[in-house]
This record gives structure tokens, C-alpha cells and sequence, in this order.
């Protein structure tokens, strides 16, 4: 990727270092470090519930970590220095409707020293010709847009996308990917947050896997995909779960209730061999393993690692 | 708010800086422009003042000129009410709603000066109260007959205006505590009660004695004897005791947005 941007130094643009945030009783994140670098486009990916906005809501200066440090752009993320080069798409239900996109565009460019001309923002987010329209007149796609639209404002170095396509359909789900991707290929670095490991796949050079408030993995979407993408096989077996997570193909295994459960990406396979080692299984079946069990699948994959070592 | 911007300026960011009288003048703008496009919010505080005027002030008037004075008196305390109104729920409500949108968690995110966004409802608020004491003032002049010297017209709206800062304040404090479908009903159980309470519909001196005794604990009271003293109809209480009162309910109330506005950071972010 070229990077068409100047940045000042490779230091990371935004970093957690430990950052462990607490609400009450209640763990978002239970230590995290974390950081993007000069023009990277990160997805951190998780289930709902896994601490994502808190992430992100900590990295802009929204909350104060209960433990660790936040950094962005090397500085306190609630200064005006740090918060003039970044731009932020929040889970906002709604923006004020009696004003008109361009009139909210105008806004919120006031607020910094450097913004884009308004005609580049609406190009950039595809709102040409809805200049006039009032916010409360637009699709729910049309609705994102201006979100988006409201992050690009200030010409951010770093911009941070939570969950920016939730509640939009498949097509106009590909139709906002590809206006991000347009402003990652400008060499802008993006930290998103999503549930869909489609859509973190489409878009980011690094998937940061995150659940319960932990990292669980790291890596290329190719990467990630090979580790969370796979079926789950369900039986009745006498196998224990070191034996059947231990069979060729097979990543993880847990106990539910009186069934096996077993994540593999090879299910032909992992099918066979529990055959093989057990011709009494019985109850087999055979499904998608959702983004929720791959990272459950995960989370058991370290512990069987630990117990291997 | 520059020089902070001016040492953010590094390589990657070259000179500019952000104006802070547009920021505000930008902001008041839109939040004016925003209610005027609600009709929710533009029908309540512009006709309620005049029908209410017309009604008690013009219709109902004690012969050509009574003991009482009503439809000079009345312009004088409607007007009060108007402002006050404009300004509980421009800011009441139009906060509790914004915050439960997540709409003013967004903005905090950006490099907005953070006193912008409420400086903005307020300049709102009294430009929605200039209207509406022009317009009251138009029909006082025309329907109710009412004849005053220009001073005191205009120290009668200045009064008048310059009332939605303390009230203004008042309802930072309940967009800070109530939630945006709750905001509406909790102001107008306030300001109505208090509206009658203070005799700002129907004169003081014609209520109740219980009313007339609870009245002067009420900041609605002391403002309308502020406005009533321009145009020499009050009750002759100094004005530094009116303002007074005016100004520690402004404090008071400032305390009780700020402390719902540490609960609300503590629940949402912290």
C-alpha cells in the first residue's frame, strides 16, 4: 500500500498499552495492548459484548481506562491536538433531523483547523445531490453515509469506524465498503470495528480478534479466517475431548450438556476419523460454526495448546 | 483554543486554524434553524404566549382601564413566560434528546470547544424569546391598547431576553437528568405550576393568599417582578434581591447539570 500521507514518525498513530476497563463489577476489557501504525486499516473483530467500542470509545478520549494507558497521535486522547487529525463514525441512532446534510457537514468542519471542502466530503461518502435533503428525509444507507461523511469532515489522519455498516443490507453494506476503501487506498489509516468477519476481511491489512475483553488472536485476514472460518460437528460420543480434539483436522472441542461438539475446517474429514475411533457416535450432525463459537472454538484452542505444552 | 491547535501543528498539519466566533455563530445558526423546522417546539413557545395574551390579556380585560391594568401588565409577565418556556425546553429537552441519540457523545469526539454546543441553544433560546416578545409586544400595542414609552418597551424585552439565562441553566440541569421521552413531561409539570404560582397568567395580586406566600420562593416569581418593574407594576422589591435569586438559582442549577453531567459521563464512559 502507498502511503500518500505524511506522517510524522512511525510511532503508532493510536496505542492501548494494558488498558483494562471496568464498568462496576462488570470486565469490557481485561487488558489490552493494542495499537495501529501509519497507514494500516485495522478491523477489530469480535461478538457483541466482546469490549469493541469500548476500545474504540477509550482510543477518542469517550471514557477513562480503569487500569493502563491510551495514547493517540503520542498524546492525552481528549487534547484538541490529538483530536483534529482524527475522525470518528460512532453507533449514533440518530442525528439531529431538522438540519440538512450539507448544514451538518459545515458544522462539524468548523471544528478543524484543516477540513476538506464540503464538495470533496460529499463526493468521498457518495452524498452528491443529497446536499439539501434534511437528515431525517434519508435512507438508513443514506443515514451511514452522512455518519461517514461527518468523520471525514476534519481530513483525518486516523479515522475510527464502529460498527459502520450495522443495520444496513448486503448491497448497501458493499456499497459503504467501497467508499472506506477509497479513503484507506489514500494512504488515511482506519481502526473499524465489526462483528461480520466478512467485512473485516474485504477491508483491513490486520484483524485483531477480540473477546470478552481480550485479544484471542491476531493476523492477516487470511490468516484469521483459517483459524475462525469452519463447521461445528455435533455428536453423542465416548471420546473425550483430548482425544477428539486431538484428531487430525479438528481445532477444538467442548462438552455441551451430553453432546460433543467439535470445530474443524475440515468436516469430511473430522467426520471420518470420529467414525473411525468411535462407531457407536451417534447424533452426528454438521453446521456453520457462527463468528460467536469460532472465537469460543479459539479460546479452547489455547487452552489445548497449553495443555500439549 | 488556537494556540492549543497551533502547537498540534506538525508536518502533517499545515497552518490553519479553526475560528472560534464561527464555531458559535455556526452552531447558534443551526440550532436555531434546527427547532424552527419543529413544529413541536416553534408552535408551544410562539403561540402559547399570544393566545394565552389574548385570551386573559385583550378578551377577558377588566373594563377600559381597572384598578388593574391587565393588558400591560400581562405583557409583561407572558412575555416572561414565553422566555421561560423557550428556554426549559430548548435546552431541556433538546439536550436529553441529543444525549440519548448518542449525537452529543459523537460531537465530544471531535475538536468541538465543549462549551459550544450549549452557548448554542442558549443564544437560540433568546433569539426564539426575541420573536416572541416582538410579536407579543405588536398585539399588546395593537389589540391590548398598551401605550409605554420606547425605554421602557425596550428595557421590558431586554428584561425579558436576558431571563433565559437563569432558565436556560435550569434546563441543562434536567437535560442532564431526565431522559429525552421523560424531558418534556418533568418541564411542563415544573413550568406550568410555577408560571401560574408566580402570576405570570394571571396576576399576583389576584391569587390566593397561600400562592401569594409560597410565591416568592419560586425564581419564576422574581423574574416576573423584574420584567413588572419596568414598567412600574411590581411590588416594589429591590431589584438586587430579584436578581440575586436569579443568579444563585443560575449557580444552583449549573451545579445540578454538572453533577448530572459526571453521573452521565460515570454511566456511559466511565
Amino acid at each position: 500500500m502507498t502511503h500518500q500521507r505524511q506522517i510524522d514518525d512511525d510511532r503508532p498513530l493510536a496505542e492501548l498499552r494494558g488498558a483494562v476497563k471496568k464498568y462496576g463489577a462488570v470486565t469490557a476489557l481485561a487488558g489490552i495492548d493494542f495499537a495501529v501504525q501509519p497507514g494500516e486499516v485495522v478491523a477489530l473483530l469480535g461478538p457483541n459484548g466482546a469490549g469493541k467500542t469500548t476500545a474504540v470509545q477509550l482510543l477518542l478520549g469517550l471514557l477513562r481506562p480503569s487500569g493502563g494507558e491510551v495514547r493517540l497521535f503520542g498524546q492525552d486522547p481528549r487534547s484538541t491536538a490529538a483530536r483534529v487529525r482524527v475522525g470518528a463514525m460512532l453507533q449514533v441512532s440518530k442525528v439531529p433531523e431538522t438540519l440538512k446534510v450539507s448544514e451538518h457537514v459545515n458544522l462539524i468542519s468548523s471544528y478543524y483547523p484543516n477540513p476538506l471542502p464540503a464538495g470533496e466530503v460529499m463526493a468521498a461518502a457518495g452524498l452528491l445531490g443529497l446536499e439539501n435533503r434534511l437528515f431525517g428525509k434519508l435512507s438508513g444507507g443514506q443515514r451511514q453515509r452522512v455518519l461517514f461523511a461527518l468523520a471525514l469532515c476534519g481530513d483525518p489522519d486516523l479515522l475510527f469506524l464502529d460498527e459502520p455498516t450495522v443495520g444496513l443490507d448486503v448491497e448497501a453494506r458493499r456499497a459503504f465498503w467501497s467508499v472506506i476503501e477509497g479513503k484507506a487506498a489514500e494512504g488515511r489509516s482506519v481502526l473499524l470495528t465489526t462483528h461480520y468477519l466478512e467485512e473485516a476481511d474485504a477491508l483491513a491489512d490486520r484483524i485483531v480478534l477480540i473477546s470478552r475483553g481480550r485479544i484471542v488472536a491476531e493476523g492477516t485476514p487470511a490468516e484469521i479466517k483459517a483459524r475462525v472460518a469452519g463447521r461445528k460437528i455435533r455428536c453423542r460420543t465416548a471420546l473425550t475431548l483430548a482425544e477428539a480434539s486431538a484428531l487430525p483436522g479438528v481445532r477444538a472441542a467442548r462438552q455441551e450438556g451430553e453432546l460433543t461438539e467439535v470445530f474443524t475446517n475440515d468436516a469430511d474429514r473430522a467426520v471420518r476419523e470420529l467414525l473411525q475411533r468411535d462407531p457407536n457416535l451417534s447424533g452426528l450432525e454438521v453446521e456453520g460454526a457462527d463468528l460467536e463459537e469460532a472465537f469460543l472454538a479459539l479460546t479452547g484452542a489455547d487452552s489445548k495448546e497449553e495443555v500439549a505444552a | 483554543m488556537s494556540t492549543m491547535t497551533m502547537t498540534a501543528t506538525t508536518a502533517a498539519i499545515p497552518a490553519g486554524r479553526r475560528n472560534v466566533a464561527r464555531i458559535l455563530t455556526l452552531e447558534a445558526r443551526y440550532e436555531f434553524l434546527k427547532l424552527l423546522r419543529m413544529p413541536a417546539y416553534v408552535v408551544p413557545t410562539l403561540a402559547f404566549p399570544l393566545v394565552f395574551y389574548m385570551l386573559f390579556g385583550v378578551a377577558l380585560r377588566q373594563g377600559p382601564r381597572g384598578p388593574l391594568d391587565f393588558p400591560t401588565y400581562l405583557i409583561a409577565t407572558y412575555g416572561a413566560f414565553g422566555v421561560m418556556n423557550a428556554a426549559l425546553f430548548g435546552l431541556g429537552v433538546g439536550l436529553a434528546v441529543e444525549r440519548g441519540q448518542g449525537w452529543l457523545l459523537f460531537k465530544r469526539a471531535t475538536p468541538m470547544p465543549p462549551l459550544a454546543p450549549y452557548l448554542g441553544k442558549l443564544v437560540m433560546c433568546m433569539l426564539f424569546g426575541t420573536i416572541m416578545v416582538s410579536a407579543l409586544f405588536t398585539l399588546g400595542a395593537t389589540a391590548g391598547g398598551v401605550r409605554l414609552p420606547l425605554a421602557t418597551w425596550l428595557s421590558l424585552a431586554g428584561v425579558q431576553i436576558a431571563g433565559a439565562v437563569p432558565f436556560a441553566a435550569f434546563g441543562l440541569a434536567i437535560g442532564y437528568w431526565a431522559g429525552p421521552n421523560s424531558a418534556p413531561a418533568i418541564i411542563n409539570l415544573i413550568s406550568l405550576p410555577a408560571a401560574f404560582g408566580s402570576g405570570m397568567w394571571i396576576p399576583i395580586q389576584m391569587m390566593p393568599g397561600a400562592v401569594r406566600k409560597i410565591a416568592p420562593f419560586l425564581p419564576s416569581y422574581h423574574f416576573a417582578q423584574l420584567a413588572l418593574k419596568t414598567i412600574g407594576m411590581d411590588h416594589k422589591e429591590p431589584v438586587g434581591q430579584g436578581v440575586a435569586v436569579l443568579a444563585v438559582f443560575t449557580l444552583l442549577s449549573l451545579g445540578l447539570a454538572w453533577i448530572g453531567w459526571r453521573r452521565d459521563e460515570g454511566k456511559t464512559f466511565g
